[in-house]
């Protein structure tokens, strides 16, 4: 023995230490507190997850900001001055709900099918597999704030000031997307497992979720009459994504009615405004973050439950 | 000592799917279809073990012995029961499984050690032993992607071993690496042995188990067939061994032999230390059979003394008795007493056609000035 004999340390008693109890089902209580007690594996995967991406490519981190970038010029070019939305000073409108849509999209097309890729990893190592989702959900939010940083740039550079008096609903909003992002995220990487179809089938959703959400074009302008007039605006609404963009499109792009640069005349009759963000006051926007902060929190601890549910059977389909 | 695990009642069902559906369109057109068969991989398990223990887990392929383990681990859960666990646990099931190939040496350490549930701070403490115990010092910033499968394994281990866990879970592990590498994993088990650790460990081979374990734990089929010091528990695994052998043996041949007793002329098994001994092995055979015949002598450690056979010249056995006799010609071995084994197999060696286990206890009783497991007969001058 080399090291060894000399190391023969008094070991510390474990009498007092507590069992932990692993057993069929456990509470949700004790997923979250496991979940917890793992929180340094979340960030070590999550710096992994940052590295691995970009590792051995020439532009690295730069791609997390390039690539949204180049998708917010295709935008601008196809709904600003292609199809001529009229909506003026648009990149800034773009910007605020491409942010908020990456994150979202970022984290379900990477975490969908992250627990059937590391399957290696789930049938080997013991620690709580929705830690995997979370980890995919963390690193969009990571680029997240890239992104918010390169928007941040950008309104310096045009000199576009957002509206300062919103901004301590941002966080409000941003928490509310992320507990949705990571309750999503973590079941369909469970349901991933069972059904492997879904890897494809998110692109798809996801796809269409885009143009579900006011992103492109503005809700209150070309949504919104059409929903008002059969009373059915609250549907659009059933996308918890649409209450967050607005917030930050709020707080970014500021006016509410803004001046066509296209106006549209008919019968004679010029229609130079356009309403692009519902005029609520700022207590409506509150009211409606801190309750969808709430049900989305509850959202995210029933996904967990779910994931609980799924994953017991989970090593004889992987 | 205190209890680090407690296993309470475990019991793992799987379901087979005959007919695996797992897109969408199969799941949809069928529903329920593909006979699904529920298959008892553990059954009623319990057990515990204390600090300072080293438990081995043996059985056969298909034991359930990997399932146990993984349920300790907190891999699987089980179906019914409960495991109660204290104290920090490195499990070492499938070495690198955490590994990311795309990242270098230093990061994969820091990400397996946060795995098996360290944190960042004591990684840092144990790096450069980690580094030193793997012998990859030079590669250790290289993409892991490019490691042969040797450093891959070497360093995964060392992450294992220098976490310090309080409990080190060992799954059949120490098969990689090259002999000195291996030799370096026994030595560290030993430390850890040393400081008064818990290991579980995991294996079909019986010498390793006899190596290191106080204590084994026999499993078969998902039940536990023995708990107990580990030549107790290994005899009753080798019976079982046989057992089950016979039960799939066609032609009968297993079932035909069996070895009956162990006698020596004089009755009894005491010798004392450098004399000669005589034995005879009745075998009642009920066909014609020619084979191989082996001896083997443990000590109560569980140490193997001597494993010899009949030399190419096999015993053939007639219908009927049977008597074999074994010469030793001279013991060597200092005070004790040691377990003989004796069985027959066939020609090649490849099967056991009848074992019996500990057939006989020789107790050696030696007057001498040495110390140790035999006599060299040293002589110590001054030249």
């Amino acid at each position: 023995m080399s090291d060894g004999s000399s190391a023969r340390v008094e070991r510390r008693s474990l009498e007092d230490d507590a069992f932990r109890i692993v057993s069929a089902r456990d509470s949700l209580v004790t997923r979250l507190r496991n979940l917890w007690n793992r929180r340094e594996l979340l960030s070590s995967l999550i710096r992994s997850d940052i590295r691995i991406k970009y590792k051995n490519s020439a532009l690295g981190i730069v791609w997390s900001m390039l690539t949204p970038t180049l998708f917010l010029a295709i935008y601008w070019l196809v709904f600003a001055k292609f199809l001529k939305n009229g909506i003026p000073n648009f990149v800034v409108y773009l910007f605020a709900g491409m942010v908020v849509w990456n994150m979202f999209n970022t984290s379900l097309s990477t975490a969908t099918g992250v627990i059937v890729v590391r399957s290696g990893l789930v049938k080997k190592v013991s620690f709580p597999r929705e830690i995997l989702a979370l980890a995919n959900v963390g690193a969009a939010t990571f680029y997240f704030f890239i992104q918010v940083c390169v928007f941040g740039l950008y309104l310096l550079v045009v000199g576009h000031s957002p509206d300062y008096a919103y901004f301590w609903l941002l966080p409000l909003a941003f928490l509310a997307l992320y507990f949705f992002t990571a309750a999503l995220a973590i079941v369909m990487s469970a349901v991933t497992v069972y059904m492997r179809d879904m890897e494809h089938f998110i692109l798809i959703i996801l796809q269409l979720w885009f143009f579900m959400s006011p992103i492109v074009y503005s809700y209150e302008h070309s949504i919104a009459p059409q929903l008002h007039a059969h009373g059915l605006a609250w549907l659009y609404f059933l996308n918890p994504i649409t209450l967050i963009m607005l917030t930050f499109q709020r707080t970014f792009y500021v006016s509410t009615v803004v001046h066509s640069t296209v106006p549209t005349v008919v019968g004679g009759h010029v229609f130079p405004l356009i309403n692009v963000l519902p005029a609520w006051p700022m207590s409506t926007y509150f009211y409606l973050d801190i309750a969808l902060l709430g049900i989305m929190i509850v959202v995210f601890l029933f996904a967990e439950v779910l994931f609980g549910r799924l994953q017991g059977n989970f090593e004889s389909e992987l | 000592m205190s209890t680090v695990i407690k296993v309470e009642g475990i019991a793992k069902t799987f379901k087979i799917h005959h007919e695996r559906h797992q897109s969408l369109k199969e799941r949809l057109l069928h529903p329920r279809s593909g006979s699904t068969e529920v298959f008892d991989a553990l059954a009623d398990i319990n057990f515990s073990v204390d600090t300072n223990e080293t438990v081995g887990l043996v059985g056969h392929n298909g034991s359930g012995k990997s399932t146990l383990l993984k349920c300790i681990c907190g891999v699987l859960q089980p179906t019914s029961g409960q495991i109660r666990i204290r104290g920090s646990l490195a499990a070492l099931l499938e070495l690198g499984a955490g590994f990311q190939p795309e990242l270098s040496g230093r990061d994969n350490v820091y990400l397996y050690g946060s795995m098996l549930g360290f944190s960042k701070k004591m990684v840092d403490g144990i790096f450069d032993s980690v580094v030193d115990f793997s012998e990859i010092e030079q590669f250790i910033d290289t993409q892991v992607k490019f490691y042969s499968s040797g450093m891959y394994v070497r360093l995964a281990f060392a992450v294992a071993v220098n976490v310090d866990p309080d409990i080190l879970v060992v799954d059949e592990v120490l098969a990689v690496g090259d002999e000195r590498f291996q030799a370096k994993c026994i030595d560290r088990i030993r430390t850890f042995q040393d400081e008064g650790r818990s290991i579980l460990f995991v294996t079909h081979n019986a010498d390793q188990v006899r190596a290191i374990c106080d204590r084994a734990i026999v499993l078969d089929g998902g039940h536990m067939i023995a708990d107990g010091p580990t030549h107790e528990s290994l005899r009753i695994f080798r019976e079982h061994l046989m057992g089950s052998a016979q039960e799939h043996d066609r032609s009968g041949l297993l079932a035909s032999i069996s070895i009956d007793s162990l006698t020596t002329p004089s009755g009894a098994f005491h010798v004392r230390s450098g004399a000669g001994m005589h034995f005879d092995v009745n075998i009642t055979s009920q066909s014609a059979y020619s084979g191989n015949f082996v001896l083997e002598i443990f000590t109560r450690k569980g140490l193997l003394v001597s494993r010899s056979d009949a030399k190419g010249s096999p015993v053939n056995l007639t219908p009927g008795q049977n008597v074999v006799g074994v010469d030793l010609p001279q013991i060597p071995l200092l005070d004790g007493i040691y377990d003989v084994n004796v069985g027959i197999v066939d020609p090649r060696g490849n099967t056991v056609i009848a074992w019996r286990e500990q057939a006989a206890s020789i107790q050696v009783t030696y007057d001498g000035r040495e110390g140790g497991l035999v006599e060299l007969g040293a002589s110590i001058r001054q030249q």
